[in-house]
């Protein structure tokens, strides 16, 4: 282990965390045991992560930031949204906006209270899907971490927005957001959250969501990353479906550093659906390394994966997309498509679709390409007197635009649509 | 308007284009016939400006201008329009949408304001009835999806929207039934007048029964080897395309 990391270690586990400490020390034993994962890794082959540790990391520290300071940051129409905001990986109940709708706390308290069930039932079940010290990094100093509730049959009409803010302004940060939230039978909600480094000091957010959702109910999950090339994060974001229903998660990348988004769905009841959704736009020397899982445990359950990438300058983009249908999965239907298109000579693409089928009577398909721009369509629209530029613009909106239409917050979608529009430059 | 003069054009070292000279002055329409293989689209293609085929000599000139030189958007400002044998599907792009940025390139480039939506939509109105298309037809992606002859309605329907000095025409009849060939008639037949051109390039005669040429070329082995008026298409209509291979055999090989 890294020095850095005994640090932490040393400082770190004598926090009074109270119930949640035999989680931490299990985690710490993990991250003990795996260490930081390498490019040796299979997992981890193309996200040099072991990199970030070689400089002096703060971890948790306080911020100065104000509610002032953040206001430029918020999401739009956030005042009719319920707003959740960490700094540095701990979660700032005064910043924050809770409403009435769901119940929030942090988790420790969480551990203590009349939801102590599920957040032993329920925490920590991602790192069986990532037996790595990037996930038990993350457990080992939980602290801070935030529980959120949607009550059974209860339809959330505010989107809630969680903002991962990093104050790098004055040394290399690590945060370690950790977040459960739980949906009960029948309920609905939409979540969004926006990655965001203040300052210009290396950042690395290593966060862990987790998603626990019950029969008949449905989530719609965003995820915008538009960061510093200074700002690097590994995001994982678990959902497990404990009764038949629909989650939904679209992630956006359009710069930062290193990022790594790990996104789980494990659908342990029969009828499940899940539909996942992804969009970098990179240039710069950015790298996006999507790593998806579906996990089909029971039988009669739908998933469709697309993610798309765009890659100009030394970007990289990677999708690893597993699908999983075990032995009794029986009628499963599993989609998968990886497309990119590689606009400079110097930026690279990697896919690879990894299927794992115990099961006999399933449907799965998984496709992917690498490619530029369709010479043909650049000739048409050149032919209508659109100058190059232009249509090339007007090309790459077009590609990106299916994976925009699932963003079903008409605000948010409006807002992801600009930055695009204005990363190319395209307005029509 | 456009002087076409030893025109030789390659692709991968292959000589398709031997030698063309052809003249068009504004208020006339040519159109260029013969048999498959003979250059008709490589000449399309070559006068748009697409960058697959090599020009090895010659020239080409538009009102006064090196029309070689130019970009292909940089043709389509000038007044050339080309309706695509293949029209291309681009998903994601509304047809509406595209058809307006081209118009407003176009009119920026001609130093003309560009239109509001109120006006683009007016002026769409006015040139769907002539080409008999449906206003579904242009809320969709551009092209995707549409049959065949939707597709070269909708060629046609641009050529009106974007006002060309120029238009050549490339195939655009085949795979058409007689109905959608009426309709694509009428629109270059409303739109023709004393100020601008055609080019129609075709493989059979039946597209001018409805679109009177002035003047018919036969294309063969990339030379034009014989010019006439609209008899000559019945000609060849008539005795097919093996008496002017029968006749020119010899330069083949030339």
């Amino acid at each position: 282990m890294t020095d850095t990391i005994q640090n932490f270690s040393d400082t770190f586990m004598q926090q009074p965390v109270g119930a949640l400490q035999p989680f931490r020390s299990a985690a710490l034993e993990n991250l003990k045991q795996y260490g930081i994962p390498g490019n040796k890794h299979e997992e981890w082959k193309y996200t040099r992560i072991n990199a970030l540790f070689q400089q002096p990391l703060a971890l948790g520290t306080t911020s100065a930031l104000t509610k002032a300071d953040l206001q430029s940051y918020r999401l739009p129409d956030a005042e009719n949204a319920i707003e959740l905001f960490f700094i540095n990986g701990i979660f700032q109940i005064g910043l924050s906006y809770v409403g009435d709708e769901i119940t929030v706390m942090p988790l420790e308290t969480a551990h203590t209270s009349s939801f102590a069930h599920i957040v032993e039932t329920h925490l920590g079940h991602s790192s069986k899907y990532h037996p790595d010290g990037i996930n038990a990094l993350n457990g080992a100093f939980v602290h801070n971490g935030v529980f959120m509730h949607v009550a059974a049959g209860k339809q959330v009409e505010q989107p809630v927005y969680i903002y991962y803010i990093n104050d790098s302004r004055t040394e290399a940060t690590l945060a370690l957001p950790r977040t459960l939230l739980f949906v009960g039978a029948n309920a609905s909600i939409q979540v969004a959250e926006q990655h965001i480094t203040i300052g210009n000091e290396t950042s690395f957010s290593n966060q862990v969501t987790e998603v626990i959702v019950e029969r008949d109910a449905l989530v719609n999950f965003y995820i915008i990353q538009h960061d510093g090339s200074n700002a690097n994060q590994v995001c994982t974001t678990h959902f497990r479906q404990i009764g038949k229903a629909v989650t939904n998660a679209t992630t956006i990348s359009l710069s930062g550093g290193l990022i790594r988004n790990n996104l789980n769905m494990v659908m342990e009841a029969e009828h499940g659906e899940a539909h996942m959704f992804g969009l970098y736009l990179l240039d710069g020397k950015t790298q996006v390394d999507n790593h998806t899982i579906v996990d089909n445990a029971m039988p009669h359950c739908f998933s469709n994966e697309l993610y798309k990438g765009i890659m100009d300058g030394e970007s990289t983009g990677v999708f690893n997309g597993k699908i999983f249908v075990r032995k009794d999965a029986q009628k499963t239907n599993a989609y998968q498509s990886n497309k990119n298109i590689l606009l400079s000579d110097n930026a690279s693409a990697n896919t690879k679709p990894q299927l794992e089928i115990l099961a006999d009577d399933v449907k799965c398909s998984h496709g992917c390409t690498i490619g530029k721009l369709d010479e043909e369509a650049m000739f048409y629209l050149r032919a209508r007197g659109i100058g190059e530029k232009t249509a090339q613009a007007l090309l790459l909106h077009a590609f990106a635009i299916d994976i925009l239409d699932n963003i079903k917050i008409p605000a948010l979608r409006a807002y992801v649509d600009q930055l695009i529009s204005k990363r190319l430059d395209f307005n029509f | 308007m456009l002087k076409i003069e030893h025109l030789k054009a390659a692709i991968e070292d292959k000589q398709i284009l031997k030698g063309i000279n052809l003249e068009i002055k504004p208020g006339e329409v040519h159109a260029i016939m013969g048999p498959n293989g003979s250059g008709k689209s490589t000449l399309a293609s070559v006068l748009a400006g697409r960058d697959y085929y090599e020009v090895t000599g010659g020239s080409v000139s538009f009102e006064g201008k090196n029309l070689l030189e130019m970009s292909p958007e940089e043709r389509a400002r000038e007044g050339v329009f080309l309706a695509f044998q293949y029209p291309v599907e681009i998903p994601g792009v509304s047809t509406t949408n595209f058809i307006k940025t081209a118009v407003n390139e176009i009119r920026k480039h001609r130093g003309i304001e560009p239109l509001d939506a109120v006006g683009f939509l007016k002026m769409m109105k006015e040139k769907m009835k002539v080409v008999n298309i449906d206003q579904s037809l242009l809320s969709r992606s551009m092209n995707e999806g549409f049959s065949g002859g939707e597709k070269k309605r909708n060629e046609i329907f641009q050529m009106a929207m974007l006002e060309p000095k120029l238009a050549i025409l490339d195939e655009t009849d085949s795979g058409l039934d007689i109905d959608a060939l009426r309709i694509v008639a009428n629109g270059v037949n409303t739109y023709r007048n004393a100020g601008n051109a055609f080019l129609i390039v075709t493989h059979y005669q039946r597209l001018l029964d409805y679109i009177v040429p002035d003047f018919v070329h036969v294309l063969y082995n990339g030379r034009i080897v014989k010019s006439g008026t609209k008899e000559l298409a019945k000609e060849l209509e008539e005795k097919g395309y093996d008496f002017i291979r029968n006749e020119f055999a010899e330069t083949e090989e030339a």
